[in-house]
């Protein structure tokens, strides 16, 4: 039986139900032919970018290989103040979409069931929403601040939110973004555990709230938190759009300006930035204990377009 | 108030539990006021925005399906098209290879195989955005080194069209349609082929019978995603095309962006509204399709 179940995708001329050895053995040579070409066709689709970028950064037709384009990135003009600026901006976002959807979504499992539908639709709407629209929509709203409300407080505000050292409008943003993927992370970390027994068992054994919170449930939400943590830093740190629409200039919207000067640098950071962004994955799948690396592999991107290009 | 497990102790669990009540409840509100005023305010801003417009003399505002009516015409209209149909171009493609290298990830024994597989997946997938089109001008592009090593451009090839677009795309298209459909794929249990087998049925019986009808619903939900990440997809086609391919991410960012005509931004809003009418049709489709499907897979 154990042969037969891995020739799943025998054709069907040769799939007849007596598990002979030679059956056995003559159905599963054709597979293993496609299932080859299959799998080599994909190598080749998606190495060669990798491998073809690698080179072009490295190698100059006619003056030979050399590593400039990698030794010059820390130097150049605007890197570390747009890295540090993306990084930064990862960091609030992170803060801020945690601080949010985790009190929300443990509430919704503990003593409120009938807001769990709401706080899910909420969750997810913006997915509804593409960023392009998203940011139309931002822009409207800001134009209100000098047109509107010049004579208000809320002008302030509306200043500061758009302060050019730390665009407070672009968390904000990148929070919304975030959401669903941070619920799918979290939602599927809390299904994992029984909240209202952990809770109930430390309370009755005298904890308080605050630690119930931080020493019995996160500890157990470990893993969903790295992986929402994780999700919005790469979303942070690759978004263009809105950064690139509202005016600001973090990691991604400088890639593509020093594009036009230097091709080869761009290129490179690039290929560091998915090497980054592999590594971190790695990492992730190594924060939680017991949590195959497939597993958390699959659940990074499982949520819906939870790709960069938005 | 339905807390799950009741409390033991009298009286003292008795106000705690009328305690908890408004407090849990509490809880939900920071969340539902920020997306209320960080998401619902700009989404309403351009639901208004798009169905309004101010008269330049008299700054009175009134409603009109001028705007709606105007990104639904000429070059705005194109522009839907184009995106359209470069998404289901894209989607149709990326869900067939996922599927196929799903497949042979899947029926492969070596566990390394999918391990790597699902991993790369996860980063690819998430590999969209500026830095994937710079790879791609490194590989393909006018001075590319695949371009200049295999002479593509005398075959035509161009990278910042229709068709290079699509095979960029497909980058991250292809390994999100692998991870959506792999836990599918390990969903059908090697039994249910075998009890189909010792009833007789061929292998083409079972896949029409059983194999598709409970794929259906992940393939489906994962076209449909496939679409809407093309569809909204802006960064890639900005690093990559800037404006030769009509894209309505690109009219929209043009109109925003651009020191164009007056009342251009009312366009944008109303395209984005275009946009958002087709997103939430592919949501509608794809989140019941998911809770569907979720109930063959562990």
């Amino acid at each position: 039986m154990a042969a037969l179940t891995t020739t799943a995708q025998a054709p069907p001329a040769e799939t007849r139900p007596a598990p002979e050895k030679a059956g056995v053995r003559r159905r599963r040579r054709r597979p293993r032919v496609w299932r080859g070409l299959v799998l080599g066709l994909a190598g080749l689709y998606f190495l060669v970018p990798l491998l073809a970028s690698v080179v072009f950064t490295v190698h100059t037709p006619g003056r030979g290989v050399s590593f400039e384009a990698y030794t010059g990135i820390l130097g150049a003009e605007g890197f570390t103040d747009s890295l540090l600026l993306s990084l930064g901006l990862a960091a609030a976002t992170i803060a801020l979409v945690l601080l949010l959807a985790v009190p929300a979504l443990v509430a919704v499992r503990l003593g409120a069931p009938r807001l769990r539908p709401v706080v899910e639709v909420v969750c997810m709407l913006p997915l509804v929403v593409p960023p392009i629209a998203l940011v139309t929509g931002i822009t409207t709203v800001l134009r209100w601040g000098p047109e509107h409300l010049s004579r208000t407080p809320l002008y302030r505000t509306f200043m500061a939110v758009q302060d050019e050292n730390f665009p407070l409008v672009l968390v904000l943003a990148y929070t919304v973004l975030a959401l669903p993927f941070v619920y799918r992370s979290l939602d599927a970390g809390l299904r994992a555990i029984d909240v209202p027994t952990l809770v109930e068992a430390a309370r009755n054994c005298g904890a308080s709230w605050a630690y119930v919170i931080l020493r019995v449930i996160l500890p157990n939400l470990r893993t969903a938190l790295a992986g929402a943590a994780f999700l919005t830093l790469a979303l942070v740190l690759g978004e263009f759009t809105i950064a690139a629409l509202l005016g600001y200039q973090p990691f991604a919207v400088w890639i593509v300006t020093v594009s036009g000067a230097q091709a080869r640098m761009s290129v490179a950071v690039s290929v560091l930035s998915l090497l980054i962004t592999w590594a971190l994955l790695l990492l992730l799948s190594r924060a939680g204990n017991g949590t195959r690396p497939a597993k958390s592999a699959a659940t990074l991107a499982a949520a819906p377009s939870s790709n960069k290009d938005q | 108030m339905p807390v799950p497990s009741p409390s033991p102790t009298g009286p003292a669990g008795g106000t705690r539990r009328r305690r908890r009540g408004p407090r849990t409840w509490l809880a939900t509100l920071p969340l539902l006021v920020f997306t209320g005023l960080c998401f619902g305010l700009p989404v309403a801003a351009l639901l208004y925005g798009a169905v309004t417009g101010t008269d330049p003399a008299t700054g009175a505002t009134r409603m009109t399906g001028e705007h709606l009516q105007r990104s639904l015409q000429g070059p705005y209209l194109g522009s839907l098209v184009g995106s359209v149909q470069l998404s289901a171009l894209t989607a149709v493609i990326g869900s067939v290879a996922g599927v196929l290298i799903a497949q042979a990830v899947v029926t492969s024994r070596r566990t390394w195989l999918r391990s790597a597989a699902l991993t790369a997946s996860g980063v690819l997938a998430n590999f969209g955005g500026v830095p994937l089109a710079f790879a791609f001008i490194a590989t393909a592009g006018i001075s590319g080194v695949v371009t200049r090593l295999a002479d593509l451009e005398s075959l035509g090839w161009n990278l910042y069209s229709f068709t290079g677009l699509a095979v960029v795309y497909l980058y991250f298209l292809t390994p999100l349609m692998v991870l959506v459909i792999i836990p599918a794929l390990d969903g059908l249990r090697p039994q249910w082929r075998e009890a189909a087998q010792n009833t007789g049925a061929t292998g083409w019986q079972f896949w029409r019978l059983v194999g598709l009808p409970v794929l259906a619903p992940s393939l489906l939900g994962g076209f449909v995603l496939l679409f809407g990440s093309a569809f909204a997809a802006h960064a890639t086609a900005a690093a990559l095309v800037g404006g030769s391919v009509p894209l309505v991410t690109l009219k929209i960012a043009d109109a925003l962006s651009g020191n164009v005509l007056v009342g251009q931004e009312n366009v944008a809003l109303a395209l984005s509204l275009d946009m958002i009418v087709i997103a939430g049709l592919v949501m509608a489709v794809y989140l019941p399709l998911q809770r569907r499907s979720a109930r063959w897979l562990r």
